[in-house]
């Protein structure tokens, strides 16, 4: 143990668990969401993620990323951005209708719901990992090598952008890092007030609080879920993004761990609950990083879910535990 | 992992299936041709034993590659065409006790190239041992392996007990580098190698950090490493993790040297761009520029349209002493066996004899480092 290095590094190790909770925060979301109005746990949520950073990946490659410099590179950035948003939440939405809709219209049990995400998370995720066969099948894989070889090892974008620190007040502050917190940060607070504020907003926390009786009042319970799929989608786009500025490496399996973790993260937080998802991101990913500090790297898992069972113990519905029908407008 | 294990148990019960089907259609054909052949030996075949598909296939392709050379050669004039079939655990540990089984159950396999891995290898050892099939290792380099008193088990390169003290040397006399920071992965690989270092070093370790495979936010270690301020970082693991972690640990202000060792001497280490120029890379594996490998890398590159990957040439020499032991006209693993372990003649990488504990005799360790996007070597490290 050494809690000598962990002092004299308080400031440091907490930014970067931030920034790296903040990713957390952002994927949970989607996870809590679909939880509060379906009372369903979309393990497939991770491979909405992964697709992301993907279509982050190979937009930067194709405009030619590498090249690029100054407003060009800002311009593909943003490209890049709205690419791993689109492509996440068109993956969302494919899953909803595909792997939910038929079993929830037919009014199966939660259980063949949840064995149907863990199918779809297998699907998604060898699709990608396989892509070199597929292309090959396709006869494309001569067009695309750049694309889909390497399917089963990492694919790095690294070099692409730089990363300058900043020294404040002798704590040295990766620039990406401040941007990974604050647009999550800012993306979570935009969220929580459409929720809830606007009419579709009002509509989602109805459908959370009771479906049957949000129907009668006209809210259209389909679209509903669809938009709470597609909210999480969007979100998972923006944390595959910020994930890809932050580590620059993907691969077809990235999205276990990370689902996982964020799923904790919801759980910790409070599942069905949005604040509770930002929060317990943020707890998770400072936690982690200090008990690496204090433990050695080895044990961050462990502490993550020693946490989360200490949490639990003490608070059985997570640390703000309300539910997303129940938040007040 | 669990899901990837699941998986791949269902290829691999799908792959037995077939396997299976595949054995019953040609014993019917073998059972008329015994007493053809002429002076050697034949029916024969000589397996590959690692990954061929998954994670680690990349791994794998120059092992299987360098074995094909060697054989297509052996049959382009030999009477007796020996076959090289290939038994593709995926370089997982779960799936090499049933292959091995397999292998072991197929009477004409008697000689085996890998396994590939220190893991798969200890899962399969005893079930080689048993069927006294001699096995032959290009790549598995954990030194514990030769300690299970399995007299089949050959190991065709140094293990990391010499790796190791040859990577210590070299930050120590080369790099004179005064202060070191080891990180391990966890792994039987990484983390045996980076003890043996660690050990090595001695005082010159300033700290140790420990990592999980598939991680990749390493924030917490690299501000170890910034806070420690060493001279050079030394990572005992793979290339996936390598990869990030340079990457993130210059980001993270570190401008000191990074030496890793052969788990990281892939291409796909490149992909860290800027951040990988100057890591050292420790492997006992000869260089392709080597004259001695020259003609091999010549007939390599004809016939697979590329340069020699990592332990090829390995891969290459463990072959070549079952296909010698075949022209002898030996067609049993007993006399195979034997064979391997009197074995005392020079091989493209090395002087290939092997001791009790079926070790190489001879031991080469080189450096490499990575220059202009590109891993060149540097020379033995002495």
């Amino acid at each position: 143990m050494n809690f000598e290095f962990f002092f004299n590094n308080l400031p440091e190790l907490t930014i970067t668990g931030l920034a790296f909770g903040a990713i957390y925060a952002l994927i949970a979301l989607g996870y809590t969401m679909v939880y509060g109005v379906l009372q369903l746990i979309n393990f497939a949520h991770s491979e909405v993620f992964m697709y992301g950073t993907f279509a982050m990946l190979w937009t930067v490659m194709a405009l030619g990323g590498r090249e690029a410099d100054g407003i060009k590179l800002i311009a593909i950035m943003i490209a890049a951005l709205f690419a791993a948003m689109l492509v996440s939440a068109l993956i969302a939405l494919v899953l909803e209708r595909v792997a939910y809709r038929p079993l929830i219209k037919r009014d199966a049990p939660r259980l063949i719901a949840l064995i149907s995400a863990i199918g779809a998370s297998f699907v998604l995720a060898e699709l990608m990992g396989l892509r070199d066969r597929i292309a090959g099948w396709l006869r494309l894989d001569d067009d695309l090598s750049e694309y889909v070889s390497g399917a089963r090892i990492n694919n790095s974008m690294a070099g692409v952008i730089e990363k300058p620190r900043w020294d404040v007040a002798g704590v040295s502050i990766s620039s990406i890092d401040v941007l990974v917190i604050v647009a999550a940060v800012g993306m979570m607070v935009l969220l929580d007030q459409f929720v809830r504020r606007s009419r579709l907003g009002k509509g989602i926390r109805a459908t959370a609080q009771d479906p049957e009786t949000a129907a009668l009042m006209g809210v259209n319970p389909t679209r509903t879920i669809q938009l709470t799929f597609l909210i999480g989608g969007l979100m998972a786009g923006i944390a595959a993004f910020l994930y890809m500025l932050k580590i620059e490496t993907t691969r077809y399996d990235v999205g276990f761990l990370l689902g996982v973790k964020a799923f904790t993260a919801a759980v910790l937080g409070g599942i069905g609950n949005l604040r509770g998802a930002l929060l317990g991101g943020l707890v998770l990913g400072v936690a982690e990083n200090w008990g690496s500090a204090i433990f050695g790297t080895e044990w961050r898992d462990v502490i993550a879910f020693v946490l989360l069972v200490l949490i639990l113990l003490v608070r059985p519905t997570g640390l703000l535990g309300e539910s997303l029908g129940k938040a007040r407008a | 992992m669990r899901r990837n294990n699941v998986f791949a148990a269902g290829a691999a019960a799908l792959a037995l299936g077939l396997s299976l089907t595949a054995c019953g259609t040609t014993d019917d054909k073998d059972s008329g041709s015994s007493g053809g052949g002429g002076d050697a030996a034949c029916d024969l075949k000589i397996a590959f034993f690692g990954p061929e598909t998954g994670d680690a296939a990349g791994l794998g392709k120059p092992i299987i590659q360098g074995a094909q050379l060697a054989v297509d050669q052996h049959n382009d004039d030999a009477d007796c065409q020996v076959e090289l079939v290939k038994y593709d655990s995926q370089g997982s540990p779960d799936e090499a006790p049933a292959l091995a089984t397999e292998a072991a159950g197929d009477e004409n396999v008697i000689g085996i190239v890998g396994p590939a891995f220190s893991g798969e290898s200890a899962a399969a050892g005893d079930t080689f041992a048993e069927a006294g099939l001699p096995t032959i290792t290009p790549s598995a380099t954990n030194p514990t392996l030769a300690d299970n008193d399995w007299d089949t088990f050959h190991r065709a390169l140094g293990n990391d007990a010499t790796q190791g003290p040859a990577a210590a040397r070299y930050i120590k006399d080369t790099l004179q580098a005064a202060s070191v920071f080891v990180i391990d992965d966890a792994s039987e690989y990484g983390a045996g190698l980076a003890g043996i270092v660690e050990g090595d070093l001695g005082d010159a370790v300033t700290g140790t950090d420990t990592i999980q495979q598939k991680q990749t936010d390493f924030s917490a270690t690299v501000t170890k490493v910034t806070d420690a301020k060493p001279d050079a970082v030394f990572f005992g693991g793979y290339y996936a993790e390598a990869t990030i972690l340079i990457g993130q640990l210059r980001d993270g202000g570190f401008d000191g040297k990074f030496i890793v060792a052969d788990g990281v001497k892939d291409p796909a280490f490149l992909d860290a761009g800027d951040a990988a120029e100057g890591t050292i890379i420790t492997c006992p594996c000869i260089p392709d520029t080597d004259p001695a490998v020259a003609t091999f890398a010549a007939d390599y590159e004809e016939e697979f349209g590329e340069a020699p990957g990592t332990y090829a040439a390995e891969s290459y020499d463990a072959a070549s002493i079952f296909l010698a032991g075949i022209e002898d006209g030996i067609d049993n693993r007993e006399d195979m066996l034997t064979f391997v372990n009197d074995y005392d003649e020079a091989g493209i990488t090395k002087q290939l004899k092997f001791d009790d504990k079926g070790e190489p005799a001879d031991v080469h360790v080189y450096a490499y480092t990575v220059k202009d996007g590109a891993i060149v070597p540097e020379g033995e490290i002495k």
